[in-house]
C-alpha cells in the first residue's frame, strides 16, 4: 500500500509491561515524513510514541503504525534573555537537563521521571511536584507544531488558536504529531535542592501538615505507606522544597554549582519473576524507607535526580515487576473530598494490594485543557503489581468512588478504566471530540487507549 | 480492546449455544464484555443466550449461524464477523460432538464426522481467526481440548483422537504466534457436567461450565497458555500418562 519507509513489526507495551500489541514502528526523520505518512491514511492508523513512558495502552496502535519521535531531538533555539527554548518534540528532559542545567536553566515541570519526550510531556500534559504552583508543562507551552490527522502542518498556540492547543495538551496525542514546541524555562542558580522532610504518623496529619504549608515551597509531595493498618494507616513522609541558592551550597559545592550528572546506578536485568513484588517485599521495604527518615530534617541539599527521579537510578526498573507487569493507578479528586483519599487508601491497605510509597499531592488550578487531568484537589497515585484476581474489582471500586466524589482517573497511567466511566470523569470530553474531529476527520490518528475508551 | 489486566471488550463465541461457551460469555460480560457475537447451529439456543447476555449488560450482542463441518462457508463467515462488530478481542472455540464412540468403530462416517466437527473444522476456523487476529494486532484465541486428547481411552478414543489434534495443532499455532499480539489459550477440562455427557457416568475430578469459564477467565488474565480443570488434572494426567498401557487399558476410567 503505502510508499513511505516502512518499519518493523514489533510487539509494544506500555511502562507497566501489560496488554502487549504489535504494531510496525517506524522511525520518521523529519516533519516532512511524518506529513507523507498521515497522508497515505494507514489502514489502522498512527500514533507517536516517545520515550514509552506512559503506564497503559496511550501509546500502542496494534495492527497500526507507531511513529518512534525519538529520532526527531534537539535544541532549536534558546532565548536567553526571555529564558525561552524551542525543541523537536522527541527531545528528553533528560538531554534537556544535560544541555540547559549548566547554562542556569531548568525545565518548568518535571514528573517522576526525566526519561519522557516533550511531546509526550505536552500529550499527557504532565504535572510535577510544582503543580501546586506552577500548574502542568502545557502551562508553559507558547507554541507547537503539530501534524494533524491529514498530515496538514499546524502552528498551535494558546492566543491564537486556543481549541487545538488545549485539545492536544492532554489529548493523549490524538490529534496529531507534535514535531516542535517552544515553552518557557525556570532560571536557577544551582542543580542543588533545597529540602524539608518531615514525618506523619496517619494520613489526616499528612493531609494537615500538606495543607497547612504547601504553598511556602514551590515543590511538595509526600509518599505514603499504603501497607501501614490501624493508627498509622497512611502514614506518610513529606518532602518539599525548592531550587537551592548558590548561598545555600556548603563551599566544596560551590566551585561547580551546576553540575548535573544523569548516569543510572544500575540496570534491572530482565529476571525476576513476577510474584516477587509482592505484600511482604513491599512490607519490608516500605518499612526501611520509613526508618531511614528518622526524624524530620530542614534544609537539606539534594541532588535533582535525588529529589525528582529516584527511580531514573535503576534503569528498566519496570523489570522488577517480572513478566506479568504492573499497573499504575493514579486519581483525583477535589478539595472537600478528603473523605475519599481515607476510603481509598483505607481500601488498598485493607486489600493488603502490595504498593511501594504511593504518591499523595495537592493539585493547584486546572488549565483550559478539556482532557488535561489535574484539577484544585488531591491526587495518590500508587503501582500494584497484576497477578492478583481481586485487583481488577477493587480498582473498578475505586474508578466509582473517584466518580462519586466529581474525580478522575490520569489516562497517561491506565490501561483498564471502563468506558462509560469516561464521561463522568471528563465532562467536556463532548467538547474535546469536536475539535478533535476537525484535527483528525478520518480517523487516522489512533491508539489502543482510544480503540479501548472509544475516544 | 483488552485492557492492562486482561479484560476483553469483544467476543466471539464459536459454539454459543453449548453450556460451557454460554458460561464463559456470562463470566465475560460480568466483567468488561460489552459486545458479543453468539455462533452455532441451534438458532434457539443462541437467542435465549442472547437474551441472557444482553440482561447481564451486554450492549451488544449478535447471533449467528456457522457449522464446522461446512468447510466452504468458513472464510466467509470470519468475514461476516469481523465486518459486523470490528476487532474482536477473544474467539472462544467451545463447538465440538461427543459422538457415538460404538457407531464410530464400524462406521466411518461417524468417526469422520467427529473428527470433521472436532478436529478439521475447527483447524479451518482457527486459521482463520489467527489471520484476522494478527492483523489487527492483538487478541486471544481460547480453545476447548480435552483430557481425553491426553492420552488416549479405549472408551472414547475417537474423541479423543479429534481432541488430541486440535491440542497440539494448537500448541504450535500458539507458539507461531509469539510476537503477533495474539494469544492462545489451551484449555484442558476433565469430564463436564453438560447436555453433551448427559446420561455417562462422571470421572473423578469432574467440573461444570462455570467452572470451566472460571479458569478461562482467570487464564486470560495472567496470559496462561495451558489451564487444566480442575487444576489437579494437570497432575494426575502427568502420572496417568506413564501408566503401562496393559494396565492403562484395564482402568475403569
Amino acid at each position: 500500500m503505502a510508499k513511505f519507509k516502512r518499519g518493523a513489526d514489533s510487539l509494544l507495551a506500555g511502562w507497566g509491561g501489560t496488554g502487549a500489541t504489535r504494531a510496525e514502528v517506524v522511525h520518521p526523520l523529519s516533519e516532512m515524513e511524518i506529513a507523507e505518512i498521515l497522508k497515505q491514511r494507514p489502514e489502522r492508523g498512527v500514533i507517536a510514541r516517545g520515550l514509552g513512558r506512559a503506564y497503559g495502552d496511550a501509546a500502542l496502535n496494534s495492527g497500526g503504525i507507531v511513529l518512534d519521535a525519538t529520532a526527531l531531538s534537539g535544541v532549536r533555539n534558546l532565548d536567553e534573555e526571555n529564558g525561552v527554548v524551542t525543541v523537536a518534540a522527541g527531545t528528553s528532559l533528560e538531554d534537556l537537563m544535560r544541555w540547559l542545567l549548566p547554562a542556569g536553566w531548568f525545565v518548568p515541570v518535571t514528573p517522576g521521571t526525566r526519561v519522557v519526550t516533550v511531546g509526550g510531556a505536552i500529550a499527557s500534559d504532565i504535572h510535577g511536584k510544582n503543580h501546586h504552583a506552577d500548574g502542568t508543562f502545557g502551562n508553559h507551552v507558547l507554541s507547537m507544531t503539530l501534524v494533524d490527522g491529514t498530515g496538514t502542518t499546524r502552528h498551535l498556540s494558546p492566543a491564537d488558536t486556543p481549541k487545538e492547543f488545549w485539545a492536544t495538551t492532554g489529548g493523549m496525542g490524538l490529534t496529531g504529531v507534535i514535531t516542535e514546541a517552544t515553552f518557557r524555562l525556570i532560571p536557577v542558580e544551582t542543580s542543588s535542592m533545597r529540602v524539608d522532610t518531615e514525618r506523619a504518623s496517619n494520613l489526616d496529619d499528612l493531609m494537615a501538615r500538606m495543607s497547612d504549608r504547601d504553598d511556602e515551597y514551590r515543590y511538595s509531595v509526600a509518599w505514603i505507606d499504603c501497607l501501614a493498618t490501624g493508627k498509622s494507616m497512611g502514614r506518610g513522609i513529606l518532602d518539599r522544597g525548592d531550587h537551592a541558592l548558590l548561598s545555600d551550597l556548603p563551599a566544596n559545592k560551590r566551585r561547580n554549582p551546576l553540575a548535573f550528572s544523569s548516569h543510572a546506578v544500575v540496570t534491572a536485568p530482565p529476571i525476576f519473576p513476577s510474584g516477587l513484588v509482592n505484600r511482604w517485599t513491599v512490607r519490608a521495604f516500605n518499612e526501611l524507607w520509613f526508618r531511614k527518615t528518622r526524624s524530620d530534617h530542614q534544609g537539606a541539599i539534594h541532588s535533582i535526580g535525588q529529589f525528582f527521579h529516584p527511580l531514573d537510578l535503576v534503569t528498566d526498573w519496570n523489570r522488577l515487576y517480572g513478566s506479568r507487569g504492573f499497573v499504575q493507578y493514579q486519581f483525583c479528586v477535589p478539595f472537600g473530598a478528603e473523605r475519599a483519599v481515607q476510603t481509598a487508601v483505607e481500601r488498598l491497605s485493607l486489600s493488603g494490594a502490595a504498593s511501594f510509597l504511593a504518591v499523595l499531592k495537592r493539585f493547584g488550578p486546572a488549565n483550559p485543557g478539556p482532557l488535561s487531568f489535574p484539577q484544585p484537589g488531591w491526587t495518590l497515585a500508587l503501582d500494584i503489581p497484576v497477578g492478583d484476581p481481586r485487583l481488577s474489582g477493587l480498582l473498578d471500586g475505586l474508578d466509582d468512588l473517584v466518580l462519586d466524589n466529581g474525580g478522575s482517573v490520569y489516562l497517561a497511567k491506565d490501561g483498564r478504566v471502563r468506558r462509560g466511566h469516561l464521561e463522568g470523569m471528563y465532562p467536556r470530553l463532548n467538547e474535546w471530540r469536536e475539535t478533535v474531529a476537525t484535527m483528525n476527520p478520518d480517523g487516522v490518528i489512533q491508539s489502543d487507549l482510544a480503540r479501548r475508551l472509544g475516544l | 480492546m483488552k485492557d492492562s489486566l486482561g479484560g476483553v471488550q469483544t467476543v466471539l463465541v464459536l459454539g454459543g449455544g453449548s453450556e460451557i461457551g454460554l458460561a464463559t460469555a456470562r463470566r465475560l460480560v460480568a466483567d468488561r464484555a460489552r459486545t458479543v457475537i453468539l455462533a452455532g447451529r441451534d438458532t434457539e439456543a443462541l437467542l435465549n443466550g442472547a437474551d441472557e447476555l444482553r440482561r447481564l449488560g451486554a450492549t451488544r450482542v449478535e447471533v449467528m449461524q456457522f457449522d464446522a463441518l461446512n468447510r466452504d462457508s468458513h472464510q466467509g463467515f470470519i468475514d461476516e464477523c469481523w465486518s459486523t462488530v470490528g476487532d474482536i478481542d477473544l474467539v472462544l472455540f467451545a463447538f465440538g460432538v461427543l459422538g457415538d464412540q460404538d457407531v464410530a468403530e464400524h462406521d466411518s462416517k461417524e468417526a469422520l464426522r467427529i473428527i470433521d466437527s472436532n478436529f478439521t473444522g475447527a483447524v479451518s476456523l482457527l486459521i482463520g481467526s489467527a489471520e484476522r487476529l494478527k492483523a489487527q494486532g492483538h487478541g486471544s484465541i481460547v480453545v476447548l481440548s480435552s483430557v481425553a486428547g491426553e492420552r488416549s481411552r479405549r472408551s472414547n478414543f475417537v474423541y479423543g483422537a479429534s481432541k488430541a489434534g486440535l491440542d497440539a495443532f494448537c500448541q504450535g499455532l500458539g507458539d507461531s504466534l509469539i510476537g503477533t499480539g495474539v494469544h492462545v489459550l489451551i484449555v484442558r477440562p476433565g469430564f463436564v457436567h453438560t447436555k453433551m455427557t448427559e446420561g455417562l457416568d462422571a470421572a473423578p475430578l469432574s467440573t461444570t461450565p462455570e467452572a470451566v469459564a472460571e479458569a478461562i477467565f482467570d487464564g486470560i488474565a495472567k496470559g496462561r497458555e495451558i489451564v487444566w480443570v480442575p487444576a489437579a488434572l494437570r497432575g494426575v494426567m502427568s502420572g496417568l500418562r506413564h501408566v503401562p498401557r496393559p494396565l492403562f487399558r484395564r482402568l475403569p476410567i
